[in-house]
């Protein structure tokens, strides 16, 4: 039978001076999955390597890993399907301090979840005893996101977490969401503010890691860019990301490109001093290495097509964003998500 | 030492709303051995029963005798009243907590066909619905903050009871191996079952049986151990929990012939017969030959008639559970299935509130159970799929409201913690320091393939005769077992040694039971007594433990209110 190597990620800190790797060789079975192949490492040869599991199957969210670089529930992949070249490394999940082996600290993953008031926050009931009314549409909404397991796989390998600890991360914007588009929570525009704020919505830098490591249909960036456009829809526009999105749509759509010495200071706010203050060393360091755009923002050529697009799209746009509910939010969006669905 | 009015050990439905129902009004602390969002609750999949009848006509009385029938009429049927009659409120409160339901037409919550039931009475969240429950208590657990107070990774080894009061536990703190007293005026277990002992199974690695074991051993016995469900849809060799859903939303079973075998064993319900009926129907095609398979060792889950659609809407974890674990695309072929434990009927014998007795009849003081934990008894000999998560909930919350009362006129009893540390040191250090070689993955392997293979779907005095000196034999094997990783940080070695040690403790009771009980009833189905025989079986086993370690089983009346029994056809 075909045999694999396992580089395992060692530490114990109360033993080791230094985290190590060690090799594990095992026979790759057809059809095993990489937490049974770990459980053969430690049922037959080394009884001391720790790693969290639980249900095995994908449910729990406890054995998340990284492989080969990227997090991974261990219990749903398949062993054969890793092995470059018979080797498979195998790491803690990353952003967060190790404890042994591949266990990590997750408290700064709860803490961050519950910034948002992960919980619904509904209006008075009519009626105590029945049910609250919900359309399946409505449902359909946060059935992808609801499905997140808290496996802190996006936490992991989030890059923007990875410089700044104190950025929300995608779990816990995917949670806000969760809530946000709930058609029975009543704060949907207070955790809008929330989550436009410093650390919040758009501190996302689009990396999409956390879409893509997501063993579940909750998919986090696809879930802050809903946000985003529900942030701009509710014109909750007193902050540096909606100043970003306004500037920029704002050039492309007089000149048809983006001017990039204005989009700074719009950004921060024309009068913001101590800000704009602190654009002035990045922008003279730019000067002197010859990086700086030019000075005179010039239209494209054919700017007559772009502002047609512009204009074209502003009769798509449904709802007058200063009246926005979190009704008329989850409105603008199921269509968005019956076409996703279907 | 730590000291709580309110312990509670295990972080799923059952421990979060009890939890709830105390937090704010007394000092609630949870421990639980994973994280709360990780607890197996979240494995459920299929639904939650209520006589909402917001598809048709249901009832309440229906609900009520659809389980006492499915219990095979060793259910307790004041319990069963309970459970049914205070399922709407519960499920409408779980709504108002914020779980997404999948929803109908008129904009409520939607219900589905579920084995067993005769109504569509299993409200849903697609094919999630424990995860959506659990998460949704979870959040509701972190709305309350500081009022709560949640131990994740701590492992309760023992629980202390003296002169028939329940005074605290001992914790092994996973992350850094030291040992803790838990004292509290009042205690709730709601550990979860123990299908771990099987090598099919359903259950997570964590549903060892520990909070059982730690009771019996700490004097109280346990109820109808002998009845463990065997669920129908485990995916093939992995046992991977396949929900019933997949058959309340139509699908069928076909063996190799793709015959629909169901029509030879219960030609009314079909493939909706409730669970026991079901997986021995399957394991009767495999036993005579029409599996499929090279070894001719399963059967086959086939979903493509219901178009792919209706299986990325409804049924989307079932789908990714075959395509990721055994490659297998259900809307384009069957799924290879076999029957796998899933359910733990037994437990810790406890009273309507939830309150554990101590003998047939006298309940042990701040001493309470809830959920798979739990026997009270409303599953029976069988348990409908979607009573547990109703279970978990409704006597959660009972739970909770009793020890609410009961706490306020209860101070702390005396601990010695001297004492209770280092028995629990010893314990641990007869493991790390015995000397002893005998492999420890091994005797757990060979406990449950003897367990699966001898006390499985069906069983027969000559296989459990030989599962109960092969039990005995691995006890043996495993006071000489090796834990070479001599650690206290976040050791899994010396951690997977006490949940064996516990395997191994009610899997004894688990044949004892069994072989006792000469009758076939519900998930306990004998070659040798195929018959129900309520003259002489219609009561509940009892098992206490002796001071030599040993078994004793009694036996106690069934609890009939309104429904006598009678034959069980579907």
């Amino acid at each position: 039978m075909e045999k694999v190597t396992l580089k395992i990620f060692r530490y114990d800190p109360g033993k080791d001076s230094q985290p190590y790797y060690q090799n594990y060789i095992m026979e790759l079975e057809p059809g095993i999955t990489l937490l049974n192949g770990l459980n053969k490492v430690r049922a037959t040869q080394d009884a001391s390597l720790a790693y969290r599991m639980s249900c095995g199957s994908a449910i729990c969210g406890s054995c998340a890993m990284k492989v080969n670089g990227h997090a991974l529930l261990a219990c749903k992949t398949q062993l054969c399907d890793l092995a470059k070249n018979g080797l498979v490394q195998i790491d803690p999940i990353g952003n967060m301090e190790v404890i042994k082996d591949l266990v990590v600290d997750l408290e700064p993953f709860w803490a961050s979840l519950r910034k948002v008031r992960p919980y619904l926050v509904p209006d008075t009931l009519d009626n105590p005893e029945l049910e609250r009314k919900q359309t399946q549409k409505q449902f359909l909404l946060i059935d992808d996101v609801t499905t997140c397991i808290l496996c802190a796989s996006c936490y992991s390998d989030c890059n923007v977490l990875e410089v700044d600890n104190e950025f929300f991360g995608p779990a816990t914007l995917a949670k806000a969401h969760r809530f946000i588009y709930d058609s029975r929570d009543a704060k949907a525009y207070d955790r809008l503010e929330q989550i436009t704020e410093l650390y919040g919505v758009w501190d996302c830098t689009h990396c999409g890691e956390c879409s893509t490591r997501c063993p579940t249909e909750t998919k986090p960036m696809a879930r802050i860019e809903e946000i985003r456009q529900a942030v701009m829809e509710a014109e909750i526009t007193n902050n540096n990301g909606a100043r970003h999105v306004l500037g920029f749509r704002e050039t492309v759509s007089k000149s048809g490109r983006l001017n990039e010495n204005y989009l700074p200071a719009r950004s921060v706010g024309f009068f913001n001093i101590p800000a704009l203050l602190g654009l002035l060393p990045v922008g003279i360091r730019m000067f002197v290495k010859g990086k700086n755009p030019p000075l005179i923002h010039k239209s494209i050529e054919k700017v007559k097509e772009v502002k047609s697009i512009f204009s074209r799209l502003k009769k798509y746009r449904k709802i007058k964003p200063q009246h926005i509910t979190k009704g008329d939010i989850n409105r603008l969006d199921e269509d968005s998500i019956s076409e996703r669905k279907v | 030492m730590y000291s709580h009015d309110v312990v509670i050990v295990g972080s799923g439905l059952a421990g979060l709303r009890a939890a709830l129902e105390m937090a704010g009004h007394l000092d609630v602390a949870i421990i639980s051995k994973v994280y709360p969002s990780r607890s197996h609750s979240g494995a459920a999949q299929g639904g939650v029963a209520a006589a909402l009848s917001n598809m048709d006509g249901d009832s309440v009385e229906a609900h009520t005798y659809d389980t006492v029938k499915g219990a095979d009429f060793i259910g307790d049927q004041d319990a069963i009243e309970i459970l049914c009659s205070d399922a709407p409120r519960t499920i409408i409160e779980l709504e108002h907590y914020g779980c997404a339901f999948s929803r109908t037409d008129e904009n409520k919550i939607a219900q589905r066909a579920f084995g067993g039931h005769s109504f569509k009475r299993a409200c849903y969240s697609a094919d999630r619905t424990g995860h959506a429950l659990l998460h949704t208590l979870f959040e509701q657990s972190m709305k309350r903050g500081a009022e709560l107070q949640i131990y994740s990774e701590w492992y309760v080894t023992r629980l202390i009871i003296e002169d028939g009061i329940c005074r605290g536990v001992v914790a092994l703190d996973i992350k850094t191996g030291k040992l803790e007293i838990f004292h509290a005026k009042t205690i709730l277990f709601a550990t979860g079952g123990y299908g771990r002992a099987f090598k099919i199974t359903s259950n997570a690695y964590a549903n060892t049986g520990d909070g059982i074991t730690a009771a019996y051993k700490a004097g109280i016995p346990l109820q109808d151990m002998e009845f463990v469900q065997y669920h129908p849809t485990g995916l093939y060799e992995h046992g991977i929990l396949l929900s019933e859903a997949a058959r309340g939303e139509g699908g069928y079973l076909i063996n190799s012939d793709g015959d629909r075998f169901m029509s030879k064993y219960a030609p009314t319900k079909m493939e909706l017969g409730p669970r026991d009926i079901v997986s021995r129907s399957e394991q009767t095609e495999i036993n005579e030959g029409r599996g499929a398979g090279p070894k001719k060792d399963y059967v086959l889950l086939d979903l493509r008639h219901l178009g792919k659609a209706k299986i990325m809407e409804r049924l989307p974890q079932i789908y990714h559970l075959a395509k990721d674990f055994i490659d297998v695309d259900a809307i384009k072929d069957p799924v290879p299935i076999q029957p796998t434990a899933h359910y733990s009927m037994g437990g810790i014998p406890a009273d309507n509130d939830c309150q554990v007795f101590l003998n047939e009849t006298e309940l042990c003081k701040g001493f309470f159970a809830a959920g798979e934990c739990s026997c009270i008894s409303v599953h029976g000999a069988n348990r409908l799929g979607t009573n547990s998560l109703l279970e978990a909930l409704v006597f959660g919350r009972r739970a909770g409201k009793k020890m609410l009362h009961a706490t306020n006129e209860m101070k702390f009893s005396p601990v010695n913690e001297k004492k209770e540390i280092s028995a629990a040191k010893l314990e641990i250090d007869k493991l790390l320091y015995n000397k002893g070689s005998e492999h420890l993955a091994s005797i757990r392997e060979e406990l449950q393939e003897t367990m699966t293979y001898k006390v499985g779907v069906y069983r027969n005095a000559n296989d459990m005769e030989q599962a109960q000196q092969k039990v005995n034999e691995l006890k043996d094997r495993f006071t000489r077992v090796k834990v070479s990783e001599k650690g206290k940080n976040f050791n899994v070695n010396i951690q997977e040694a006490l949940e064996l040690s516990h395997m191994l403790e009610y899997s004894e009771l688990i044949v004892a039971g069994a072989k006792a009980r000469k009758e076939s009833r519900g998930a306990h189905s004998r070659d040798d007594y195929p018959n129900r025989d309520d003259e002489n079986w219609m009561k509940h086993t009892l098992v206490f433990r002796q001071p030599d370690g040993s078994c004793e089983l009694k036996y106690k009346p069934v609890r009939v209110t309104r429904f006598e029994p009678e034959e069980r056809t579907y």
